[in-house]
């Protein structure tokens, strides 16, 4: 096979990369667009198989490592929980970033089989693709592997703010920049593992002090690196599939996190800064003695079915509680008894973007039931119900008429018009941001207090009788 | 007879100053006609560097990626990061040049290692989102 025609096959598989994003403009191409992403994956790798055609040892071990990686890979996509689908993105992105380092590594060691020079007399330009192509792989490594420690449990959400952080983030930087321009003048390996070391503890310090209401945006954030990272060895290979699928997958990751800032009324930068809850959690207590009214599933029972329109708005807490299923069997009562139903979400409800949407479809929810923010707020002041299950801050009130809050301006879903809303909670605790929601002490609320899935089960039960 | 001598050298004199002008004028012509060749050549894409066309492709389909991603629906930005993270796992063709073909035996253990990963990354990514993708229903009527 010519250079000519592998470039090209390149670029047909990067087309077909172009397709898959596009396809997923709505729920009914997305499958078809998923199709043209494996084909395009296929062509890229026979291409590079017919091309730079391996020895037989070399085509052992490739076979064995597809076989290995593709089997694992192939058994967590069956197995994994939807609910747990942040966790599983933000792991998957960290492979991603180790993927990057290691392919540079290897081009550190046998730059002749890439093209790009010989041991000692590696390309200048090379040298620097591949450095911010290493350097960013490795951020995302460690970055990510923080993620998915906070996301699935095992690390606290709450921020870990350390001493003089930025201080030694901008020191870590220059650091970089410095060992960039050592790498392309010595060529030395040990200058080379000192840039990877640098990132590694560089993405683990990023993503440290960010809270977990933030994780959406930093999911998103590290998807875009996981793709700028591909781009650097993109130009490293001079691979146009990996080139056009690096600024692909960086620009998405990019849009992604400024939707998710813009849900949040946040800049990037104060994301990043991190910070963000923990911290607030005590301009709360003003000292005013305020009431809550607290209902049973009896009387929320009573309260839906004689309602004419019913609103759900789901949140992070139905993830955790797995009440998805729970949610469509309410839904599907109601509607048999003539009840008018939708779903409201929010940009940031859960821990990534679309989060909700997926656990509905999973409960076999119809996506035409399904509706974001903007399309349904003026709806709530028309509902009789809204029933608020685990979401807490995107409902907040305060956010709309405190100035003084932390999360003003956010837009938020407006379930205090609705006559009544219905709060299932666990406890009356404050969010996940930490700021006491005003919601609760209003007239139309009534606060179910329990785990959101065992009350969605009882209001059902309720509605039998 | 001698002025005529003398008129005859002038003459050819003038006429050696006029074709030197000639031929200074020819050359500067020439050299336009090769810079404006090399322009043109350049303009083909010949003596640019590689380097610059990639680039451009990766400019370009960052605007590409930018209009294709907006026009993504927001129902589905999770199947969004999760194919995206499978497509990133493009990487492979790295990886394979590693194991494959290099000489070095490190190189090749740094290659198998993102062999394996991003394979995990390809087989997990596309088939989660394909789960995923199966199950946006609409409403059945």
């Amino acid at each position: 096979m010519s250079a000519n025609l592998a470039s090209f096959l390149y670029l047909v598989s990067g087309v077909l990369f172009i397709m898959a994003l596009r396809g997923l403009s709505h729920p009914t191409t997305s499958r078809k667009g998923n199709l043209y992403g494996m084909a395009g994956m296929a062509i890229a790798i026979v291409t590079t198989l017919v091309y730079a055609t391996p020895s037989f040892n070399g085509f052992v071990l490739i076979v064995a490592g597809i076989a290995l990686g593709g089997g694992i890979g192939a058994v967590i996509a069956r197995r994994i929980a939807m609910t747990a689908m942040p966790q599983l993105v933000a792991a998957f992105h960290s492979l991603v970033g180790l993927a990057a380092v290691m392919v540079a590594a290897a081009a550190m060691y046998a730059p002749e089989s890439f093209g790009i020079g010989t041991v000692g007399a590696i390309h200048a330009q090379a040298l620097v693709e591949m450095s911010l192509g290493v350097a960013i792989g490795a951020i995302t490594f460690t970055g990510s592997i923080i993620a998915f420690l906070k996301l699935d449990g095992r690390m606290s959400g709450k921020p870990i703010l350390l001493p003089m952080r930025h201080i030694v983030n901008a020191g870590l930087a220059i650091a970089l920049v410095v060992l960039i321009v050592l790498l392309v003048t010595t060529q030395s390996t040990t200058v080379f593992w000192m840039i990877v070391a640098a990132s590694l503890v560089l993405g683990v310090l990023i993503i440290v002090p960010i809270g977990g209401a933030d994780m959406p945006v930093v999911v998103s954030m590290l998807n875009s690196y996981s793709g700028w990272a591909a781009a650097g060895i993109g130009f490293t290979l001079g691979n146009l599939a990996l080139i056009i699928t690096g600024a692909l997958v960086g620009s998405s990751g990019a849009i992604l996190s400024y939707i998710m800032c813009k849900g949040m009324n946040r800049s990037f930068i104060s994301v990043i800064l991190g910070g963000f809850g923990g911290e607030t959690a005590a301009a709360s207590d003003d000292g005013i003695e305020r009431t809550v009214k607290q209902g049973s599933a009896d009387d929320a029972a009573y309260l839906m079915a004689n309602a004419q329109k019913v609103i759900i708005v789901p949140g992070y807490g139905m993830a955790v509680a797995q009440a998805q299923h729970a949610v469509r069997e309410l839904a599907d009562k109601l509607k048999e008894a003539g009840v008018e139903v939708k779903y409201a979400i929010h940009p940031v409800a859960g821990r990534m973007p679309g989060h909700m949407n997926v656990l509905l479809a999973e409960a076999q929810v119809p996506y035409d039931e399904v509706f974001e923010l903007e399309d349904i707020n003026s709806e709530f002041a028309q509902a009789d119900v809204a029933y608020v299950i685990g979401a807490n801050d995107v409902t907040n009130p305060a956010a709309r008429d405190d100035k003084a809050s932390p999360i003003y301006g956010m837009p938020i879903l407006e379930v205090d018009k609705a006559r009544t809303c219905l709060f299932v909670k666990r406890s009356l605790g404050s969010g996940y941001a930490g700021i006491d929601n005003t919601l609760f002490y209003k007239d139309g609320t009534m606060m179910l207090l329990g785990d959101a899935k065992k009350m969605t089960d009882d209001i059902v039960k309720a509605m039998e009788h | 007879m001698e002025p005529t001598a003398l008129e005859r050298a002038l003459d050819q004199l003038d006429g050696a100053v006029a074709s030197v002008r000639a031929a200074m004028e020819n050359l500067q012509a020439a050299e336009v006609a090769d810079a404006a060749g090399a322009l043109a050549h350049g303009a083909s894409g010949g003596a640019i560097d590689p380097f610059v066309f990639r680039l451009a492709i990766f400019v370009l389909a960052i605007f590409v990626g930018y209009y294709v991603v907006w026009s993504v629906t927001p129902a589905l930005h999770t199947p969004l990061m999760s194919v995206t993270n499978a497509i990133s796992s493009v990487i492979v063709v790295g990886a394979l040049l590693a194991v494959g073909i290099s000489a070095s035996g490190l190189a090749t253990g740094f290659g198998f290692v993102a062999l394996v990963l991003a394979s995990v990354n390809i087989f997990g990514g596309f088939l989660v989102t394909s789960r995923m993708l199966a199950m946006y229903k609409k409403k059945d009527k």
